[in-house]
């Protein structure tokens, strides 16, 4: 168990800058997920942290050690791959096994150890088998157990999940959670998928173009974006976006138009905003009305229908019930609280409320 | 015999079974084929056969062009296997081939394994020198061979015949391209278990190249077995000619003693075909671990 420190991070691949200053601070045990959409540079993130790649500038630690210039073997970590990267010539057990070839356990010690992480995988009567011969989760499950054999302070993993079908992913995201209560190791978890992050994290880093644009638990991601990218990027559907300029406070969306808000800082009337209003935040219906559109698109999702509704030239999502949903060109009023409501500067992006 | 002549020969035999249990060709193009396939396993064959067939004659007999000998005898067999020579010759062969495998099969891929997994100044250069070496056609080569083994002292020694062949750029070059069929992710982990580069080589990247590995060491297995001019240039003393040059040898000035000669590598024709079968095995095996891999 480790702390890992990530101080002014600056990584260039020949000319090109990929990363630009990364600072993060992971506490002892916990759990925190770097999510942000492809090429942002989470992969390299944790590459970096595990020694794969070397830094172009700037510090790793991890406990109080700077590890820059440490051997990924000497780093106490431990990495599972988007490909498993299990050896299809090796037996469940061999591979298992592998990580502690370089340990000082005797061997029936390291066989009791390789049984043992079988008996939390549930998979004690695969280990003679071989990885051809193993569903993809089973594959997943060693390449877990491959990681988890040798006891590390940081797990890092990299999309592990990514090649699993929807069902099979649910319920591996629910074990690694799982396994993260019963071994308390400070885990780093790459994915692009939000929902993931969301689930799993007890913070979540969000990344894109090599910056962090937010780190947060997922409440605070999701209920108090830092900017535009991280509203937009947590939640699905995408939170509405709806352009107009402060004034008198109200924002103005058009002639006849304007929605009042409560904003505890100074905006300057005339200023460029952006009206965000989470899809479940804005419901078919009359009690906050904000405002009518026609109804041209709806998407029954069981328990709710999700409503495209043409508000005064551009398209809004909002939310109705599953039972009672409105009907297609029906002209619908739409409301939300005006605490569930979010403000941005539409120049540089960064949240106002 | 190589896997072509194997293929060639099995797909003759399928086209004259064909022909024998009266399946009708067709059309034109199959009939082509046919032919062609036919006329390629004849001429495969016909080399083989004969070879055996002149083995089992007398040496009044050699020059008939009877496939069937008038009168067979194993005498030739019998006096080649008694010859003291022979065995010395076959002895030598074996363990050039051998340690000569054994040596590509290592560097080679030792070699293959750098250029393909490693970033270094000077790789691309390194990599086109040593493709470059495989348009010097070897009987360029012989020459300066010849210079260097005498000055070494390496005239008429095992390690004379052996040492231009331990690594060949062919070789290096089939390694490196197989070694980009294991994903880095796999060297990776390796690395952060804890593993040198030599075990990760060794361990993990050598186990998922088998296949190629056995294709090299036929190979290069056939291709010293059956070596000719080199062994006979730096050889000089019988004792170390190896079993080509060993053969030619067979008969007098006068004489050419073909039946002999002919005996010898009907012999030495077992040794390949235990090569091959052996690795064999590995090719078909890494072909369905392949087909496996999720
Ligand atoms: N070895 C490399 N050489 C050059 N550029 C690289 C290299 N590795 C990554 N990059 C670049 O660095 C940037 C970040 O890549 P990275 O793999 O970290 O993205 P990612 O966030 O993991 O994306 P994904 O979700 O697709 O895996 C990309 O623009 C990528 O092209
Ligand atoms: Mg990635």
């Amino acid at each position: 168990m480790a702390t890992v420190s990530i101080k002014n991070l600056v990584k260039s691949f020949d000319k090109t800058e990929v990363l630009h200053g990364i600072n993060l601070d992971v506490a002892d045990g916990e759990f925190i997920v770097l999510v942000g959409p492809s090429g942002c540079g989470k992969s390299t993130t944790l590459r970096i942290i595990a020694g794969l790649e070397d830094v172009s500038s700037g510090e790793i630690y991890i406990g109080d050690k700077m590890v820059n210039n440490l051997e990924p073997k000497h780093r106490d970590i431990a990495m599972v791959f988007q490909n498993y990267a299990i050896y299809p010539h090796m037996t469940v057990r061999k591979n298992i096994g592998f990580g502690l070839r370089t340990s000082k356990l005797s061997k029936p010690d390291r066989e009791k150890r390789i049984d043992e992480v079988a008996e939390i995988l549930a998979m004690t009567e695969l280990l003679e088998r071989r990885p051809s011969q193993l569903s993809g989760g089973q594959r997943q499950r060693v390449a877990i157990g491959r990681a988890m054999v040798r006891d590390p302070a940081v797990f890092l993993f990299d999309e592990p999940l990514s090649n699993l079908d929807a069902q099979l992913r649910t319920q591996m995201r629910l074990e690694i959670k799982k396994l993260h209560q019963r071994v308390k190791s400070t885990i780093i978890f790459v994915t692009h998928d939000q929902v993931e992050a969301m689930t799993m994290a007890d913070r979540i880093v969000i990344m894109k173009d090599g910056d962090i644009q937010q780190i947060g638990t997922p409440f605070e991601v999701f209920h108090e974006p830092a900017n535009m990218f991280v509203a937009q990027f947590i939640g699905a559907p995408s939170m509405n976006m709806i352009e107009g300029v402060w004034k008198d406070g109200s924002v103005k969306i058009s002639n006849n138009l304007s929605i009042a808000m409560k904003v505890e800082r100074q905006i300057a009337d005339g200023t460029k905003v952006v009206l965000g209003l989470r899809p479940d935040d804005l419901t078919v219906g009359d009690e906050q009305k904000l405002f009518e559109g026609t109804v041209h698109v709806l998407e029954p999702l069981g328990a709710e229908t999700l409503v495209y509704v043409t508000v005064d030239g551009r398209e809004v999502i909002a939310k109705a019930s599953g039972r009672t949903p409105p009907k297609m060109g029906a002209t619908v009023s739409l409301s939300a609280d005006a605490n569930n409501m979010h403000l941005f500067d539409a120049k540089s992006g960064e949240a106002l409320t | 015999m190589t896997t072509v002549d194997n293929l060639t020969v099995k797909a003759s035999s399928k086209t004259l079974m064909a022909i024998k249990t009266g399946k009708r060709p067709k059309n034109m193009g199959q009939i082509i084929r046919w032919l062609l396939l036919f006329m390629g396993g004849i001429a495969m064959v016909t080399p083989i056969a004969y070879m055996i067939s002149t083995s089992l004659k007398f040496p009044h007999e050699v020059y008939n062009l009877n496939f069937i000998p008038d009168e067979p005898t194993i005498e030739n067999y019998t006096y080649v296997l008694e010859d003291g020579r022979f065995f010395g010759w076959f002895k030598n062969s074996l363990v050039i081939a051998t340690l000569t495998t054994i040596s590509n099969v290592l560097f080679d891929s030792l070699v293959g394994y750098t250029l393909c997994k490693f970033r270094f100044p000077g790789r691309t250069i390194i990599f086109v020198a040593i493709l470059s070496t495989l348009m010097i056609p070897t009987e360029m080569l012989v020459i300066p061979w010849y210079l260097m083994s005498q000055s070494f002292g390496w005239l008429d020694t095992q390690w004379g015949i052996m040492f231009p062949g331990l690594m060949t750029a062919f070789g290096t070059f089939l390694m490196k391209q197989f070694f980009e069929t294991v994903p880095d992710d796999f060297i990776e982990a390796a690395r952060i278990d804890g593993l040198n580069e030599l075990q990760i080589w060794w361990t993990v990247a050598m186990p998922l190249v088998k296949p190629a590995l056995a294709a090299l060491a036929i190979f290069v297995f056939l291709g010293n077995w059956t070596a000719f001019i080199w062994p006979l240039i730096v050889t000089n003393s019988m004792e170390m000619y190896t079993l080509p040059v060993g053969l030619s040898t067979f008969g007098d000035e006068a004489d050419v003693a073909w039946e002999l000669i002919m005996t010898g590598a009907a012999i030495s024709t077992l040794p390949t075909l235990v090569v091959f079968l052996v690795f064999q095995r590995y090719i078909i095996r890494g072909v369905v671990m392949a087909g496996l891999k999720g």
